[in-house]
């Protein structure tokens, strides 16, 4: 299960830049700039898939594929385990579900009583239809921003974007980066393996500061 | 231009290796249309034509957002616009001066405003059915036509919405809707049909736009970044005058906030399919509870007519088969007018679309007739009254009532009826043919039958059983006032404006879908049987994506 880690001090310096500021940089580029991490190029998604599976095995940590859409089994290639976005949703729908009749049992049963067609004050039944929709609803609003909770999202910039090849991410290119976070990283011996990897442009990508 | 030949692969498939004769085994190849209305079994027909690189499929679909449209549009847009801003003076009025500006009287108390409401949030039921249900069930063909669904979905709920709230008469007490306590302290009645209605219309507005908000993500990521590469290659040409501001710029900004800074990461990905196969996973009993309690607000009174136990699929089967209607309405004239649409939606996912139109065209047919079983079967001369001489009976088939010789009793709502019965369950009958279903404009014109018929539907389920209830000393007629008439065209032209701004600026397709069914996304080529260049003969096994596309699914493996 892939669990949500505490974010360490450096990724909370992206979101907040002007509150945490960066530990001391590894790597940096001959300009003085703290490097991101090593961007490899691909052209197809075989390539890629490829690449990952060969990164995975290498040992790597902190590292992502880039693709226009989501490449079938990449999750194997890349090893990344399943995540907890389905017990979140179901958490999130049963306590729709559950707020939903207490709502309803509390206002019609306890705090003001009526007889309505003679039916007992809190008679199940007629909740069934409103504490559905109010644990659908929650469900719904957990699953959209719990996926962009765990995904760090909303961003507003990212070192990537920076790099004009990157932005074809989005239309039929795929990327392979290696961070310079991940403890194995090495300048050199990236590069290597990802032109080992059969990369046809590798880069590496600044950081924002 | 088309690099595809299933008529080939048919041929050399059902004649062996020899390529000798086209038709080989002495019967009549079908008619293959466009490429994708292939029969064989082996062979998988094209979700997407003429071979389409990923590259191509994003100059396409950000094509009708990042170009000029056509003259059609702003004609179209002007049209309808207008009619809406004047549409909405009829609501102010309607508003200002109460409901009786509606032909409403004392015995139909509910008319146009409720049949409007339940015409349109039947529309509105298409959308997420085939985002959740076609989803669940991997029905690759989806992707075609998923994104423009879910909007006509959206602005769908958005005209059901809107009779509901002005037909309170008092809209400044619609909040007594809300579980809120009113001036005496007293709750809302969470007993009442018509409460349950607001949690459940309200619960699919905001899922179905979370939904259709969630897929937008990544294309409109692909726009921010295609915006961004442009002004990174250079200064851009000015929107407006006086300021430094290019559409770009514009495009850049907004749909980047849209975007929320995706970056079409595979972590980012791996969760964003999970949350998108769980969303439709309680988007699919959604669906089916929204038009199930729409439902309860008949069914559970006792009027003849709405107190039926069948109500709830019959009305969910009546969605399905009118929203279909309506994507196909819609989707049929745009396949006509942007280029290259026909690449993305083949004359199959029409095909398809006309069978799902034929079956559930069929179970509302079942449906109407199950409600005279049961008026028979139970024996309830009320019921049985009310269809056959409130809806039934024609004026030239009418006998005379034995003890009012000199009355005649027929169904003053007879067409209304009639025109129900033809639209629904005769129209759609034409797609038994093969021909029909995969011609568009027969399909066009089925589908514009059924939505008239699907609108009479609710017309003959809401007036006629009200206005002849219980004593003749009320019966009434309902004649709508130029209101009611000018209220419905409002909605239908806030539809049409709302669906021509969002083929405008939205991406009209899921990209990212789209390119993912493409034979070339598949990762593992080499796996695939019968790509490349011995795509001939060789087996029904692995084959049949490479027939299809030869030449691409062995793009990857070198």
């Amino acid at each position: 299960m892939d669990l949500p880690k505490i974010p360490t001090r450096d990724q909370l310096a992206d979101y907040v830049p002007f509150l945490i500021k960066k530990g001391s940089a590894k790597f940096v580029t001959p300009a003085g700039k703290r490097v991101h991490g090593i961007m490899a190029e691909f052209d197809t998604p075989a390539a890629v898939y490829h690449a990952a599976e060969l990164v995975r095995d290498e040992g790597y940590k902190v590292w992502d594929v880039y693709s226009p859409f989501p490449i079938h089994g990449i999750d194997k290639a890349m090893g990344i385990p399943r995540n907890i976005i389905p017990v979140m949703v179901a958490t999130g729908g049963l306590s729709g579900a559950a707020l939903g009749f207490i709502m309803q049992y509390w206002m019609t049963a306890v705090d003001y009583r009526m007889v309505v067609q003679g039916k007992p004050y809190g008679a199940w039944e007629p909740f069934t239809p409103i504490t559905f929709e109010l644990g659908v609803l929650l469900a719904a609003f957990t699953a959209l921003f719990g996926m962009l909770m765990l995904n760090g999202l909303p961003r507003w910039n990212h070192p990537l974007f920076k790099k004009d090849r990157f932005l074809r991410s989005s239309d039929d290119k795929f990327f392979v980066v290696i961070e310079a976070s991940d403890a194995k990283f090495d300048l050199r011996a990236t590069r290597d393996l990802m032109t080992k990897a059969g990369a046809t442009n590798v880069e590496v990508v600044e950081d924002d500061e | 231009m088309s690099s595809i030949h299933p008529d080939k692969s048919v041929s050399e498939r059902l004649a062996g290796l020899a390529p000798a004769t086209s038709r080989g085994v002495g019967q009549d190849l079908p008619d293959i249309g466009d490429g994708s209305l292939v029969e064989d079994p082996a062979v998988r027909a094209p979700l997407v034509l003429n071979n389409r690189s990923f590259s191509e499929l994003t100059d396409i679909v950000c094509g009708y957002t990042e170009n000029k449209p056509g003259k059609w549009w702003l004609i179209a847009l002007g049209a309808f616009g207008t009619v809406m801003g004047l549409g909405s003076m009829l609501i102010l009025y309607t508003i200002i001066t109460g409901i009786g500006v509606w032909g409403l009287n004392n015995q139909v108390d509910w008319a146009f405003d409720i049949t409007n409401f339940v015409f349109w949030i039947g529309i509105g039921h298409a959308g997420t059915l085939i985002s959740a249900i076609l989803c669940i069930l991997k029905q690759k063909w989806r992707t075609a036509v998923n994104r423009s669904a879910e909007a006509m979905t959206i602005f769908a709920v958005m005209c059901a919405g809107l009779f509901p709230a002005i037909h309170v008469g008092r809209i400044w007490f619609i909040w007594f809707v809300f579980p809120i306590p009113n001036y005496n302290w007293i709750w809302p009645n969470f007993r009442s049909p018509l409460l349950w209605d607001v949690f459940a219309v309200s619960t699919y507005f905001t899922v179905s736009a979370l939904f259709w908000y969630m897929g937008m993500i990544p294309d409109m990521a692909t726009l921010r970044d295609r915006a961004d590469a442009r002004l990174r290659a250079g200064p851009r040409p000015r929107a407006v005058p006086f300021l430094p501001l290019s559409a770009d710029r514009i495009r850049a900004f907004v749909y980047g906030l849209g975007a929320l800074g995706w970056r079409f990461s595979s972590r980012h990905w791996l969760k964003y399919e999970t949350a998108y196969l769980l969303l439709a996973g309680i988007s699919t009993p959604l669906v089916l509870s929204v038009h199930s309690i729409v439902s309860f607000d008949f069914a559970t009174s006792v009027v003849p007519g709405w107190h039926t136990t069948i109500f709830p699929p019959y009305f969910v089967a009546g969605a399905i088969f009118g929203g279909f209607a309506m994507v196909l309405f819609l989707l049929i004239p745009a396949r006509e007018l942007y280029p290259n649409f026909k690449d993305l939606l083949t004359l199959r996912h029409l095909e398809n679309m006309a069978k799902i139109i034929l079956v559930t065209g069929m179970m509302v047919g079942f449906a109407y007739a199950m409600e005279f079983f049961i008026a028979w079967y139970s024996a309830n001369e009320y019921e049985a009254d009310v269809f056959v001489f409130n809806r039934l009976m024609p004026p030239f088939l009418a006998g005379a009532d034995p003890d009012h010789p000199e009355a005649v009793r027929y169904a003053p709502y007879w067409w209304a009826y009639w025109a129900m019965i033809s639209c629904n369950v005769i129209s759609p009958q034409v797609f038994w043919i093969r021909k029909f279903r995969t011609r568009p404009l027969a399909i066009w014109i089925v589908s514009l039958l059924v939505t008239i018929g699907m609108w009479f539907e609710r017309f003959v389920i809401i007036v006629t059983s009200l206005h002849r209830a219980w004593l003749p000393g009320e019966w009434h007629m309902f004649y709508p006032t130029w209101v009611d008439i000018g209220i419905f065209v409002f909605s239908c032209a806030m539809f049409l404006t709302f669906f021509l701004l969002f083929m405008r600026f939205l991406p009209m397709f899921a990209l990212s879908e789209l390119k993912a069914v493409t034979p070339q996304a598949n990762p593992h080529p080499e796996h695939e049987d019968g790509h490349g260049d011995h795509h001939g003969g060789d087996a029904a096994g692995h084959g049949p994506q490479a027939h299809a596309t030869p030449g691409h699914g062995g793009k990857g493996g070198h």
